[in-house]
């Protein structure tokens, strides 16, 4: 290839960071949601390189369900400090609390419950665009998403009536009470994503490495055992996703391909230390991504019904 | 999906036919047959053929992910799709066939290399087919591809094809340059030359779609002629930790064309102030050059105001600076276009108003002829107008530089984008007056 070439990460990047940049130009209060999960850890080197030497002009939000892994939490803490930014968290118990959500009957996931927490902490701090890592080879409804989302004043996705989006030139206008949901890395593949990781020598939580793990088998998935309860005082935060008598728990050699919380992330059975076994595994991979994800496997339309209603 | 070795081009490519030609099947193909599907797509697939497809697996469904398409069986918006050979990686634009849906049609398209035109081997050449390469053609799409489909339904007739040929050839040349274009007989139904050669077509002797995809010459795609660098963001750290950073001022964008270097003498525009290039700042470190379409911040000589908006520009090939312009435009909105009406008007990273000041004239898409003065111009209707803006652009045809010759149009109070434009060629280049800055 000629010196003045982009191979296909370099592509990518370049225009990511455009995105990025159009943020931080057209919008007065964004955000940037940072989970610790694989995809937004590649926004936040993204953002390094579109805002360097400059500090990041804009805070990392997170919407925890109470559920999640514990060695998720500690990274994500731990990178905002780093890299000197501002994270806010909210949660769904804290929703309760305040009466924004409520605990839905028979359902322990509380996947559905981030959308009310996200919009009300949109709203309290008046964010007028949210950063966000999903990427359209994820899912069907994603492939139809824009760079530029639009939100209606009730957190509303409209697929049908969605801007068009054209050139390089993003339509960033929102009314007071309307949002922006951006996505740099709506056109990364789950390949892309760790051969930037490779290349950047990005850190990642060890989760995505195998470790040994208390499993049960459920819906056709090896499901993580939660942790114990141990305030009794309180109701079980994980009743309901706790194995039951005939799901035997069995120690297992795994790790997670995609992260959600405890309770819908699928563990897969794997024997990868580095990122370039991760590279090798997604290659060989017979299953998609959201393949092991317990909240997609509902119907087939249940992303964009999640998104419709506000979910990013 | 394969693993792929570095380095390795990325081709963006999206399809475009009438309803039913057949798109979403051939992406499907394209998917299924170079192995970029996975277990439980496949299965997917198989849930639904046994629901609603009597059985029969229904490629088109991999694409159609909206609960609307799938129950109507059409395809409503651009849905984008990712694959990848040991070869090159994909970036594909489904773009759909249904008249009121062209909009997303030049929004597909207005990223991609390559454009593949479907036409029913039955059907022929129809409206849509005249349409969708015109469209192409104005969006300055170097490749072409016509994919001639369902020729199994014609029993491979080698007359059949050639007739189509023929009849495309025909209008070609009315549309404009494109660097190449290829004529590819198909089924994407049965996989014949999609990714395998076909054996009922003993006639053909040219790549399958695939192959051609694999190797069309795009290198030399990009413009790297007339730097030109739209100033994106001001990169001034406020507290700097590194204290020799403390006077870092940098200008920070993507370069829309051409190669700039350290030491390079640029001027800054509107202002026509000449400088110098100090330094070309990146996080990995400075560059002695940078090039189209790379994001860098650049650092010049002087401290002159500079904002979002103003332009960096080489000192060869001015681009051209003025208010009133003329420019094709592709309406994207149901409520039509008429003279007279006020916008914002979105060029490369500025936002000004604008008033439509006049209808010129309008494409007849079944003669692909100009009408002349037309009243108004409706969702989906290609015509050129006149533009006044309340403050000069610094732009370049679209023709020459397709980053800072197009432009969108935005709706007032609403925000809808209501247009897509580009932007003819410059009558007179900008002719600064140099005064060398001295402080």
């Amino acid at each position: 290839m000629s010196s003045y070439h982009l191979d296909h990460l370099q592509y990518l990047e370049t225009e990511a960071i455009h995105v990025m940049r159009e943020v931080a130009a057209e919008f007065e209060r964004p955000a940037l949601l940072f989970s610790g999960g694989k995809d937004s850890i590649c926004l936040l080197r993204l953002a390094e390189k579109a805002f360097r030497p400059s500090d990041l002009p804009m805070p990392f939000l997170n919407v925890e369900t109470g559920h999640e892994f514990p060695e998720l939490l500690e990274f994500r803490d731990r990178r905002a400090k780093e890299l000197g930014a501002k994270l806010i968290v909210r949660t769904v118990d804290e929703a309760f609390a305040k009466g924004i959500a409520h605990p839905t009957p028979g359902q322990v996931s509380r996947n559905q419950l981030q959308i009310p927490v996200l919009l009300a902490a949109i709203e309290e701090f008046q964010f007028d665009c949210a950063i966000g890592g999903a990427r359209r080879d994820e899912e069907k409804a994603r492939a139809k998403e824009r760079f530029f989302s639009f939100r209606d004043s009730f957190g509303q996705w409209d697929p049908k009536n969605q801007r068009p989006e054209i050139w390089n030139l993003y339509n960033a206008k929102v009314n007071p009470g309307e949002n922006m949901r951006v996505f740099p890395l709506s056109n990364w593949t789950e390949m892309d994503v760790w051969e930037y990781i490779k290349k950047e020598k990005l850190e990642v939580p060890n989760l995505y490495f195998s470790h040994e793990r208390e499993c049960f088998r459920r819906g056709g998935q090896w499901l993580p055992v939660p942790p114990p309860h141990t305030d009794a005082t309180k109701p079980d935060p994980y009743a309901g996703a706790r194995p039951k008598p005939n799901e035997p728990i069995k120690k297992m050699i795994v790790r997670v391909r995609t992260i959600a919380d405890m309770i819908s992330t699928g563990m897969i059975e794997s024997k990868t230390d580095t990122i370039d076994d991760i590279i090798a595994e997604v290659a060989a991979a017979r299953v998609t991504e959201r393949g092991t994800r317990a909240d997609d496997k509902a119907s087939e339309a249940a992303m964009e019904d999640r998104k419709k209603a506000g979910y990013f | 999906m394969p693993h792929t070795q570095h380095p390795i081009e990325l081709l963006r490519f999206n399809t475009c036919g009438s309803v039913d030609d057949g798109k979403s099947t051939l992406i499907g193909r394209l998917l299924y047959d170079s192995k970029n599907l996975m277990e439980d797509q496949i299965e997917a697939l198989e849930r639904s053929a046994d629901i609603t497809g009597g059985g029969q697996i229904n490629l088109a469904n991999l694409t159609d992910g909206l609960r609307a398409e799938r129950e109507q069986g059409i395809t409503i918006d651009v849905a984008y799709r990712y694959f990848a050979t040991p070869k090159r990686k994909f970036i594909v634009a489904d773009t759909p066939g249904h008249v009121q849906y062209t909009r997303n049609m030049v929004t597909g398209a207005s990223t991609a290399n390559l454009s593949i035109v479907l036409v029913d081997a039955r059907q022929g050449v129809i409206e849509q087919t005249r349409r969708h390469s015109f469209i192409a053609a104005l969006l300055g799409i170097p490749h072409l591809v016509i994919a001639v489909n369902k020729m199994d339904l014609v029993e491979w007739k080698e007359e059949r094809f050639q007739e189509i040929r023929d009849e495309i050839e025909d209008f070609l040349p009315k549309l404009g340059a494109f660097r190449d274009v290829k004529f590819i007989p198909m089924s994407a139904l049965n996989g014949d030359n999609v990714v395998e050669l076909s054996k009922a077509c003993k006639w053909y002797g040219g790549p399958t779609l695939l192959d051609h995809l694999e190797t069309v010459h795009i290198a030399s795609d990009r413009n790297l002629n007339a730097f030109r660098f739209p100033v994106q963001w001001v990169n001034r750290p406020n507290n700097p930790t590194d204290q020799t950073l403390h006077d870092f001022r940098g200008l920070s964008g993507q370069i829309a064309s051409g190669i700039v270097r350290k030491g390079q003498e640029v001027v800054v525009l509107p202002a026509g102030i000449k400088t110098k290039v100090t330094d070309i700042w990146t996080y990995d470190g400075s560059v002695a050059e940078a090039f189209c379409p790379q994001s860098v911040t650049v650092c010049l000589q002087h401290d002159i105001d500079i904002s979002r908006g103003d332009m960096i520009v080489g000192l060869e090939n001015l681009p051209g600076r003025s208010s009133e312009l003329s420019a094709q435009v592709c309406w994207m909105h149901s409520r039509p276009l008429q003279a007279g009406k006020k916008y914002f008007l979105k060029h490369g990273t500025q936002t000004v108003q604008a008033i439509v000041s006049k209808l010129e004239s309008r494409i007849n898409m079944t003669t692909l002829d100009s009408d002349p003065e037309p009243a108004a111009l409706a969702i989906n209707d290609i015509g050129r107008i006149r533009i006044k803006t309340a403050k000069p652009l610094i732009f370049d045809g679209y023709s020459t530089n397709h980053l800072t010759g197009a432009f969108i149009l935005i709706e007032q109070g609403t925000n809808a984008t209501v247009a897509a434009g580009m932007l003819s060629a410059p009558t007179e280049a900008v002719k600064p007056e140099y005064s060398d800055f001295a402080i």
